[in-house]
């Protein structure tokens, strides 16, 4: 697992878990700079770790590969299968969650680097059985057939709309359009999305 | 016991409560809280995960396989080839070894630790150029001949030429094919499985692992998406189950996304050379095609032309079928009707310009030649002519315009539907509650909803008072969802059950109200007799007199309340950058009819859908196979594209539903409007540019060089 420049994949790896060096940037520095680095950053993997995560208000103690996705820990340690596996590459959005708020493919966030990060999933936003406004407003307009892409979708409208009550057309393109529906639920899905936001009333929505 | 008096028919359009109205669906709550469990999101304890090792290449032969450091690596449980020495493999992706590990990551390395030798045979990766297929790839052409087509061309008035197609496309589920099996001891196995037919899950079971059918346990309460790819396990599920059978332990496998677009289904590809003889009024009199396309590794690439004009009377047809060396093609919504669609309308939307005539008119001169769907069609035109605007905004061809070109198309298309095998039991009980159970499942298209409509309709409830239980394999059978043909089965089959489950509670209240059991009818939440609503029984009241067990109404298919045979028309309108190529959708009109509709809701959302999806042929979708090695080049998302929310314009639909529609029976609707959407943009592209872009998908690339081929 070496490789020409000397670095193992295990440096690579705290590098991504510390969140602030990426791969590139660790060849580029100085054999000085490196040594610090790994001080400053402790080995961890390549077996599974102990971490932990905030998820839905509450924190989860679970221990992974440092090379496990927070896709991969939802849904195979977590048995949270809302948010789904369709590209795994950051293309289709199936798998959105909010990180601190906002909409991020939680396929290309390692599980190690959501440590410390406010994460919900689509399971937080139902209060029971009460939908949220979003969820509502997607069923009213059924904006799902299939329904594998739409907790992606449920998702990244509920993103939006904390940052925009009341979307036009435009902003509701936008704010999809890092996901991909198979079964062609757009048409629905723009209408659920501008109606959730219409009686924007303050509150949570 | 039952006096079948209450009429199963359809009630009138005007008498409905539920049915034909907009009803939002039923398992929309749980798909919108990421509640519902999909195969995918089964998680049985000490579950094993599959992976593969798969071939690279179009078409090689195995020298070797060794799995002995995969099974050696952490985690690993199993570890086998599923390939021998000198076997061939003829496409990329197809399977050769395996492993199961504890977690997904392991066996994910441990795959590709699997260490395979290939010897690399000559594969055919051409269908589009005909001239450039290899011979020994080339089919024996099929011909067919109808009147005399030397004659019509001899007196032909107009004669066009041309030629077009569509690549090999794949259906691209979003829950990609696979399954979740468990044997429970050495008899008996449960088994998630993402299928279009879970009623026929069993018998497959038992005839892959020797397990006895009926001690087999299998599920599919939601699946990701089918469109005729998931009809039967495959062979992934038949290794999967095996490991399941040597470890007893749970074994999940599900395609990742690479190999779901390589090997789990493809559209075949169709081109043709087109030739139209017609008179100066527009009138067409004759048809010749030469026609060629490929399923890839597998099945047949026919199309059927010319396309709803079937009424030509002379017409001369061949076509070939070639190998490629590609993952076989399996049933893709409306099999070969959209290729065949985009071949009849785009030689008709041409045969209009040579003539100087709108499209539109020179369609509706030539109706007869549709036969008996000539009224429909006829009608439809007229309201898809409101809705695109179209005898207002349509221009000719030659028209000067900008760097931006506006242009319409239309098309037409046709299928049949009907309804499949289904059975169901409808059950009363004496505390007034009622729950349906069928062997059917709900690919997205609202069968669980529609079942729940008939049911509540027919007994007078509201819908939240039907529980509705389908997608399990113990449940009274039905068929496989497929050709259009599922709401007309399980509508029919759960009208019938309901109607034999009402009478039978008439004959348990008929003396309380003093009428005979013909005499009653279940409406607005009470039993009463018939004219004389004073005398009624709140529905729960009258449950209380069923007795210890509850009344079972069976439900079965018999063919009386669905029919076959649709016609829709589609029109599109495009906008084409001239200097970059681009093709934007602006707007899109879709009118159908599909018989009695049940729910208007989610029917309307099946035509947004299917035009959405025929959008997305029409502009991204190509499965691009490497000549050099065969290998496919886009089995990802990025490449392979589809179309995103912003790129699919307005869409307007109309469903056809008058007493006289209504009247007809239930029709499906998950093929027809699928068809057209192709021939519709690739005939506004032309009309916008004036020049006939031949191939979908209309990349920037295929309009420029089309642009550059015409110098315009
Ligand atoms: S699964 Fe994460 S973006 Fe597609
Ligand atoms: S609803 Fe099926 S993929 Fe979007």
């Amino acid at each position: 697992m070496s490789d020409p420049n000397g670095l193992s994949r295990r440096h690579f790896l705290k590098g991504v878990g510390a969140g602030a060096i990426v791969a590139g940037s660790i060849e580029a520095l100085s054999a000085e700079a490196r040594a610090a680095a790994q001080a400053a950053n402790p080995c961890v993997g390549p077996g599974a770790v102990p971490i932990k995560l905030s998820i839905n208000g509450s924190v989860r103690e679970l221990a992974v590969e440092p090379r496990t996705t927070l896709l991969d820990a939802l849904r195979n340690h977590l048995d949270l299968t809302g948010s789904k596996k369709v590209c795994d590459r950051a293309t289709c959005g199936a798998c959105t969650v909010l990180i601190d708020g906002k909409a991020a493919y939680s396929c290309t966030t390692l599980a190690i680097a959501a440590q410390g990060r406010t994460i919900e999933t689509v399971e937080s936003l139902a209060n029971g059985a009460e939908l949220a406004p979003i969820q509502k407003a997607f069923v009213e307009h059924d904006a799902q057939q299939c329904g594998f892409c739409t907790p992606g979708f449920v998702v990244a409208s509920e993103a939006l709309l904390r940052t925009n009550a009341s979307p036009d057309r435009a902003a509701v393109l936008e704010g999809l359009g890092g996901n991909l529906c198979r079964c062609g639920t757009y048409v629905g899905l723009k209408k659920a999305c501008m109606s959730a936001g219409a009686p924007a009333k303050g509150g949570r929505r | 016991m039952s006096s079948m008096r209450m009429d199963k028919n359809w009630p009138k359009l005007e008498d409905t409560r539920l049915l034909g109205k907009r009803v939002s669906r039923l398992d929309g709550p749980d798909k919108v809280s990421g509640r519902a469990k999909y195969t995918y999101d089964q998680n049985p304890k000490d579950l094993l995960y599959a992976k593969f090792a798969w071939c690279p290449y179009g078409r090689a032969k195995i020298k070797s396989i060794d799995v002995t450091k995969a099974a050696e690596m952490p985690g690993v449980v199993s570890a086998f080839a599923l390939r021998k020495e000198g076997d061939e493999l003829r496409y990329a992706g197809v399977e050769v070894a395996v492993v199961a590990a504890d977690t997904e990551e392991r066996a994910r390395e441990a795959a590709r630790a699997i260490v395979v030798e290939y010897e690399v045979l000559p594969h055919n990766a051409e269908d589009k150029d005909f001239a450039a297929v290899p011979k020994e790839f080339l089919g024996k052409p099929r011909e067919r001949k109808a009147g005399d087509v030397d004659k019509a061309f001899a007196e032909a008035e107009v004669k066009h030429t041309g030629e077009y197609g569509c690549a090999q496309i794949t259906h691209c589920c979003l829950e990609p094919h696979g399954s979740v099996s468990h044997f429970k001891d050495d008899e008996h196995v449960a088994i998630w499985s993402s299928t279009q037919a879970i009623s026929g899950i069993a018998e497959q079971v038992a005839s892959i692992s020797g397990v006895e059918a009926k001690n087999v346990e299998a599920v599919c309460h939601v699946l990701g998406g089918g469109f005729g790819s998931k009809f039967s396990l495959d062979s992934w599920d038949a290794t999967a189950l095996r490991i399941a059978e040597e470890t007893k332990r749970p074994v999940k496998v599900m395609l990742e996304r690479d190999q779901e677009l390589m090997i789990a289904g493809s559209r075949p590809s169709g081109y043709a050379k087109v030739q139209i003889a017609a008179t100066n009024d527009g009138t067409l009199t004759g048809w010749i095609s030469e026609s060629w396309g490929s399923a890839g590794a597998g099945g047949s690439s026919n199309l059927s032309l010319p396309y709803v004009f079937n009424g030509i009377p002379n017409v001369r047809l061949s076509h070939a079928g070639i190998t490629t060396h590609a993952g076989p093609a399996r049933a893709w919504r409306a099999p070969s009707h959209p290729q065949s669609a985009l071949v009849t309308m785009s030689a008709i939307e041409d045969a209009a310009a040579l003539l100087g005539m709108d499209p539109l008119a020179l369609v509706r001169k030539n109706l007869a030649l549709t036969g008996p769907l000539a009224d429909t069609y006829a009608e439809e035109l007229d309201v898809a002519d409101r809705m695109m605007q179209w005898s207002a905004k349509w221009k000719p061809r030659d028209s000067k315009q900008g760097v931006i070109r506006t242009g319409h198309g239309l098309s037409l298309h046709t299928w049949g539907g009907g309804g499949h095998e289904s059975n169901c039991d409808v059950r009363i009980h004496s505390d007034g509650t009622v729950d349906l159970s069928m062997g059917t499942q709900d690919l997205g298209t609202g069968t669980k909803t529609v079942v729940a409509i008939v049911v509540a309709e027919t007994l007078g409830l509201p819908l939240e008072a039907v529980a509705v239980r389908i997608g399990e394999g113990r449940f009274p059978p039905s068929g496989g969802s497929g050709g259009s043909t599922t709401v007309g089965g399980v509508s029919s089959s759960a009208r019938v059950g309901a109607v034999d489950a009402a009478n039978q509670l008439f004959a348990k209240v008929a003396a309380e109200l003093g009428a005979p059991a013909e005499r009653l009818e279940a409406r607005d939440g009470v039993i009463r007799v018939i004219d004389e609503p004073g005398k009624s029984i709140a529905f729960k009241d009258a449950c209380r007199l069923i007795g210890p067990n509850p009344i079972v109404g069976h439900g079965k298919e018999d063919g009386s309340l669905m029919n076959s045979g649709v016609g829709g028309v589609q029109m599109a309108e495009v906008e084409v950058d001239s200097e970059t190529g681009v093709v934007t959708v602006t707007k899109f009109v879709a009118v159908q009819d599909c018989g009695t509709i049940i729910d208007l809701k989610t029917a309307e959302s099946q035509v947004f859908g299917g035009v959405i999806m025929g959008i997305t042929s029409a502009l991204y979708e190509e499965r691009v196979i490497d000549p050099v090695t065969g290998m496919v080049l886009n089995p990802d998302l990025e490449f392979y594209r589809l179309a995103g929310i912003g790129d699919i314009g307005e869409i307007e639909v109309h469903m056809m539903q008058t007493e006289r529609h209504h009247s007809r029976g239930v029709i499906g609707l998950g093929e027809p409007p699928a068809i057209s959407p192709m021939a519709a943009v690739a005939n506004a592209v032309a009309n916008a540019l004036g020049v006939r872009v031949p191939r979908c998908p209309i990349t920037p690339r295929e309009v420029l060089l089309a642009l550059g081929k015409a110098g315009a």
